[in-house]
């Protein structure tokens, strides 16, 4: 199976561990993720202010570029792209004065409607794959890991565009228990890791990140995954401050869900990118004789 | 009829070339030209002379961006001066200097890395890829392209896209995120060039041949030849036949 892949510019510098453990996992379960020949940086965060409509365009011109490719889906893999692009293509689909403003600027390009579906990686393994074609495939069972599935926001809010139920998810709890690692529940979940609020205010992203991480600890988990670049890096960058700040704190690897998917297909620690990880989480799988 | 007679009145049946005018505006006052000129030759029979935007008048430097709009046409027009043919009531404009904002650096102080461009052009996060830059480059380069090129690390791309820019800087005149985006594909350029392509071998083996002196002799050789002996070693030369196989050697091998 091929389908259309945005991969958004974090995932071709400082996510390239994403990027790699995705493609090489997606195409041992035999869908190959054919990237956009031209694609636009997503723009980041999907702007709120009801006339800023140009901030926009960049999501557009990349959901157009599918469209050209022959194909009405794509596939992201970054949460934070997930979330813009779906967001610009509902603006597109159920705005029709918006619309109309944004494809005469773009007199250039063809009319768009919202014609493209924009999926995340999560849901293609539910909804193509399954989680027993997963499991079907698995070599090296994550047995003993201890692990905390983190949506973060942006794959959940505003609900419109939710790829799970926004307020008790499982998605990521049924691919983790797919891969055969023990699922740790936590309530923090749900939280927002501070975002792009570690600009501005990094003290209040410390905050998050010790909310969200002392919370999976006290539940029992050794790892926390995820799927966006910006919790990654609010969740990790910065655990040694918060071993400072909070004596009972102990750092935490923060894992992508696509290294463990790689990981457990077999296809060893390389794809993996664990070099990339902040927190190295080799020690962790090590000990659990998974690399 | 005398002869001189018939004469006149051949050339008065003769054709006689008469150059059609047409109306443009110049900085915003009517002009006739002839038509079929060239903006820049239009705007100078006009009486305009072009002390700065002007430079090898064959479409290669880039120096004389302009820009120009169409009688019933909201759209602005651009183009290279002295590539652009004038048509019947265009409003036209010279652009000689944009004043873009151009980093200064050390280029062999750079790393290869694509943050060492976002230090020196932070502005390149402003671009909205609203495309305007794309729709103006006379040089048809995919200007948005390059620039997410650049957001995304990948310089090889940049530099790639942005080959054929001539740094007219049409892009920046209309970009509403602020960038040089010319300046930007250039440092790209610079760093792929300089920094990311492998060096090719047979060059540096040749440039030390060169300072070994293997040449030496025969220069020597050759600047003591007489005019006319240098035009016969000339004419004598052996030429690569045009269907010459990757074998090919000249029988002179000495100098390979």
């Amino acid at each position: 199976m091929n389908l259309s892949y945005y991969p958004g510019c974090t995932l071709k510098t400082k996510a390239k561990n994403l990027e790699d453990s995705a493609l090489a996992s997606m195409s041992a379960l035999g869908v190959n993720l054919v990237e956009l020949p031209r694609w636009n940086c997503c723009g980041t965060v999907y702007s709120l202010a009801d006339d800023d409509l140009v901030h926009h365009l960049a999501s557009i011109r990349s959901l157009i570029r599918v469209k050209e490719e022959g194909n009405n889906k794509v596939v992201t893999l970054c949460s934070f792209c997930y979330n813009t692009l779906k967001r610009a293509n509902l603006l597109m689909k159920n705005d029709p004065e918006k619309r109309d403003t944004i494809n005469s600027f773009m007199g250039e390009e063809e009319d768009y409607k919202g014609e493209v579906d924009v999926v995340h990686l999560l849901e293609i393994l539910r909804d193509e794959i399954g989680w027993e074609g997963i499991t079907e495939k698995i070599k090296l069972p994550l047995q003993g890991l201890k692990l905390a599935p983190y949506y973060g926001r942006t794959l959940l809010r505003p609900g419109e565009i939710a790829i799970d139920q926004p307020e008790s998810p499982t998605i990521l709890h049924q691919l983790l228990e797919a891969l055969g690692a023990t699922v740790v529940d936590f309530p923090a979940a749900t939280q927002c890791c501070g975002s792009y609020q570690v600009v501005s205010n990094p003290d209040n992203v410390l905050e998050c990140a010790w909310n969200i991480l002392s919370s999976a600890q006290r539940r029992g988990a050794e790892a926390v995954v995820t799927s966006c670049p910006l919790c990654d890096y609010n969740l990790s960058q910065r655990q040694e401050e918060l071993g400072q700040r909070y004596s009972q704190f102990r750092a935490m690897p923060i894992l992508y869900f696509t290294q463990l998917l790689a990981l457990s297909l077999g296809l060893g620690p390389e794809v993996c990118r664990f070099d990339l990880n902040y927190v190295d989480p080799r020690p962790l799988l090590e000990s659990k004789k998974l690399i | 009829m005398s002869k001189k007679e018939a004469k006149g009145a051949a050339v008065e049946t003769a054709p006689k070339v008469v150059e059609k005018l047409i109306p443009v505006y110049a900085m915003g006052r009517r002009y006739e030209v002839p038509e079929g000129l060239t903006i820049m030759k239009a705007m100078e029979y006009a009486g305009f002379k072009y002390i700065r935007g002007c430079g090898c008048r064959g479409g290669i430097c880039g120096a004389c961006s302009t820009v120009y709009r169409k009688p019933g046409d909201y759209h602005l027009y651009v183009g290279l001066a002295c590539q652009t043919v004038v048509e019947p009531d265009m409003y036209l404009a010279q652009i000689p200097f944009y004043p873009a904002n151009r980093a200064g650096y050390k280029l062999e102080e750079l790393e290869p890395a694509p943050e060492e461009i976002f230090k020196l052009y932070p502005e390149v996060f402003r671009c909205v890829a609203c495309n305007s830059c794309t729709k103006v480059c006379p040089m048809d380069v995919q200007v948005m392209d390059v620039i997410a090129a650049i957001k995304r690390g990948d310089i090889a791309k940049a530099a790639t896209l942005s080959f054929d820019c001539i740094q007219c800087g049409l892009c920046a005149s209309r970009c509403m995120g602020e960038l040089p985006q010319y300046h930007i594909a250039q440092l790209a350029r610079r760093l792929y060039g300089s920094k990311i392509v492998p060096r090719a071998d047979h060059l540096s083996e040749a440039v030390e041949a060169v300072s070994e002196g293997k040449y030496n002799k025969m220069l020597q050789e050759l600047m003591g030849m007489s005019i006319e002996d240098l035009k016969i070693l000339y004419q004598e030369r052996e030429i690569e036949p045009e269907i010459a196989g990757e074998d090919w050697q000249p029988a002179e091998k000495n100098y390979l």
